[in-house]
């Protein structure tokens, strides 16, 4: 018998059954997520499906966040956060306000999310709890409002793309640029229906902050699930984060002999900064490639790069300088926590001091609704998921995608500039702080 | 099922992602005859004021990548699109697609169809027939589970027979 992915091995446990990819199961769900968009679509369908009696399956597991067009952007919005509002009120779901955050960095912060748990959320970047050794999958508001009711979904066992990373990353490089890469390699649909499983020696040595980049953008080369094994740093971190107490079963890993699609072998120490050119995610290229390009707008946050060190790094680089002159520097903090963590220890005030924007926690224009939309021929590198045509704005507008220090120092010339060039020395260490506090 | 009328072929290219079939800012909205306004907004502005219920979306590979929001295949639904056939489709897109009821085909030749031509599906046969060159197109089927579902008539109809039986 050949062994099992993490992946098999999570779906076997909650569906009670010993499966192997391509098989389909219906399996319990350990927690559900819907935001301000998704979320009454969901509320719809729930009420659809339930009779007269309808209850949550699991209210304590079911959670709302208020995120895309928060604080709301427009009349619509508004009635749409009520709906929200008033279901979880009324059948005692969790729901967090305005400026809580992004669904995903809740979730995590609140201490929701275990290793090895099956989740499910109204949100594409629901891949993101694999960076905490869970299974995360997104889904559309059928199957979550069905899940509301039967705290139980089908679902196709993925096959695993397996990207192992070995030795240790250079300077300036982070687990942006490593995605970037790896989607680069296997194209917008090279994952599709399949978890992609990231190993190696330089992801081990990954803080969690950086793991749950690598799971958060699975879903950018049409993944269902992003994992990184779990480990002790897990356990800090949850410990950490969320107050919470872990343990990690030995188990809950993949075997040796667990059958992949494919492997992609990489040695950390060949690996430069990555820039994903307009207007797909699959356009990675060096960073060398793209430097000199100049650019209108910096923007620093989402459920991929708004976390306090993400945020940190910008305020290191960019410490006693200013901005460049015409460039505007955007920061939308991924959650409540991470705002008041920027605060209480002068990241907020930096930035601010440096000539930057900070605004009130949550997507902001990562999807183009409000806090930095893009217009005609505007030019922004973000530290965001996505730059599809028109995504932040304008079918017009171009959208590059980085990572944090390369957002700093693009910010600080106007142009896409080269990390490593102002001196990594000079923000590295929050790039690899480990746990990421924020509590 | 078998949807033998013809009707017009809207044909879109490659990753067309779902930013594209619903753009962010109109999806504050859960109307399907609202949303069916803003379908493919940006990428083909004729689309939704000429699109007549009948007609069928055909793309080619990985149609519906990106962001999870129903919204997008809602919208196909309000403008009274019959079926989206592609050469492939990305997953919640596709998901999204059999739990609502909107008929989705993954079609290898599916390029071979050029936009405004006559285009008609059969479901239980799992063909797209093209009527202006007289060619017919095998789909693949759905795996089994799949057809089960959707033979049960979608996603909430299953829920509902398994709260009855709970």
């Amino acid at each position: 018998m050949t062994g099992k992915t993490i992946t098999e091995k999570i779906l076997s446990e909650k569906s009670g059954t010993d499966v192997s990819a391509g098989e389909y199961v219906e399996a319990r769900v350990d927690e559900v997520i819907a935001h301000d968009v998704t979320g009454p679509l969901a509320v719809e369908a729930f009420e659809d499906v339930t009779g007269e009696d309808r209850e949550l399956a699991a209210p304590d597991s079911t959670v709302f966040t208020l995120d895309h067009h928060a604080p709301a952007d427009g009349v619509k919005a508004a009635n749409n956060h009520n709906v929200v509002r008033e279901f979880a009120e009324e059948y005692g779901a969790h729901q967090y306000e305005i400026n809580d955050g992004i669904c995903h960095q809740v979730m995590i912060e609140e201490g929701f999310v275990e290793p090895g748990d099956l989740v499910v959320g109204a949100d594409s970047h629901s891949t993101t709890y694999g960076g905490l050794g869970a299974f995360g999958t997104g889904v559309g508001s059928t199957d979550l409002g069905t899940t509301f009711a039967t705290g139980e979904l089908w679902f196709r066992v993925p096959e695993t793309l397996r990207f192992e990373v070995h030795g240790d990353l250079p300077d300036g490089v982070y687990a942006k640029d490593l995605i970037l890469r790896f989607i680069g390699d296997v194209g917008f649909d090279g994952g599709t229906y399949m978890t992609a499983e990231y190993a190696g020696s330089a992801v081990g040595d990954l803080p969690i902050h950086q793991r749950l980049v690598l799971a958060n953008m699975a879903i950018e080369m049409g993944g269902k699930a992003g994992i990184v094994e779990p480990d002790e740093r897990v356990v800090d971190y949850l410990e950490h984060q969320a107050g919470l107490e872990t343990s990690i079963d030995p188990d809950l890993a993949s075997d040796d002999d667990a059958t992949y699609e494919a492997v992609y072998t990489y040695e950390g120490s060949d690996l430069a900064p990555q820039v994903a050119k307009p207007s797909n995610p699959e356009n990675a290229v060096d960073v060398d490639d793209v430097v000199g390009t100049d650019v209108d707008q910096v923007f620093v946050g989402t459920c991929t790069n708004g976390r306090y060190e993400d945020i940190r790094i910008v305020a290191d680089a960019l410490a006693g300088e200013q901005i460049a002159p015409g460039t505007r520097l955007i920061v939308v903090p991924a959650s409540g926590a991470v705002y008041e963590k920027c605060l209480e220890t002068g990241v907020l005030g930096t930035i601010v001091a440096a000539g930057g924007t900070f605004q009130s926690a949550g997507c902001g224009p990562c999807a183009g609704y409000h806090q930095g939309v893009l217009g005609d021929d505007d030019v922004c590198l973000a530290t965001a998921n996505r730059n599809f045509p028109g995504r932040e704005g304008s079918m017009d507008s171009r959208v590059y995608l980085a990572s944090p220090a390369t957002a700093a120092a693009t910010a600080l010339y106007g142009e896409i500039t080269d990390p490593r060039e102002i001196g990594t020395d000079r923000y590295d260490d929050h790039a690899t702080a480990d746990p990421g506090v924020v509590r | 099922m078998s949807l033998e009328e013809p009707g017009r072929a809207w044909v879109f290219g490659d990753d067309v992602d779902t930013d594209q079939i619903t753009p962010s800012r109109f999806i504050v909205s859960t109307d399907p005859e609202e949303l069916a306004t803003h379908a493919f907004n940006d990428l083909r502005p004729e689309f939704s004021a000429n699109v007549d219920s009948g007609e069928f979306v055909v793309a080619g590979k990985n149609f519906g990548g990106g962001s999870s929001r129903e919204h997008a295949p809602l919208s196909l639904i309000g403008a009274g699109v019959d079926a989206v056939v592609a050469r492939s489709f990305a997953r919640i897109f596709f998901r999204n697609a059999i739990n609502l009821g909107l008929p989705v085909m993954i079609c290898p030749e599916a390029d071979r169809i050029e936009d405004g031509e006559e285009v008609s599906i059969d479901l239980d046969a799992g063909t797209v027939h093209n009527h202006d060159t007289d060619e017919t197109y095998d789909a693949e089927p759905l795996p089994p589970f799949l057809q089960d579902l959707v033979d049960e008539g979608g996603l909430k109809p299953y829920t509902r027979k398994k709260l009855d039986s709970a």
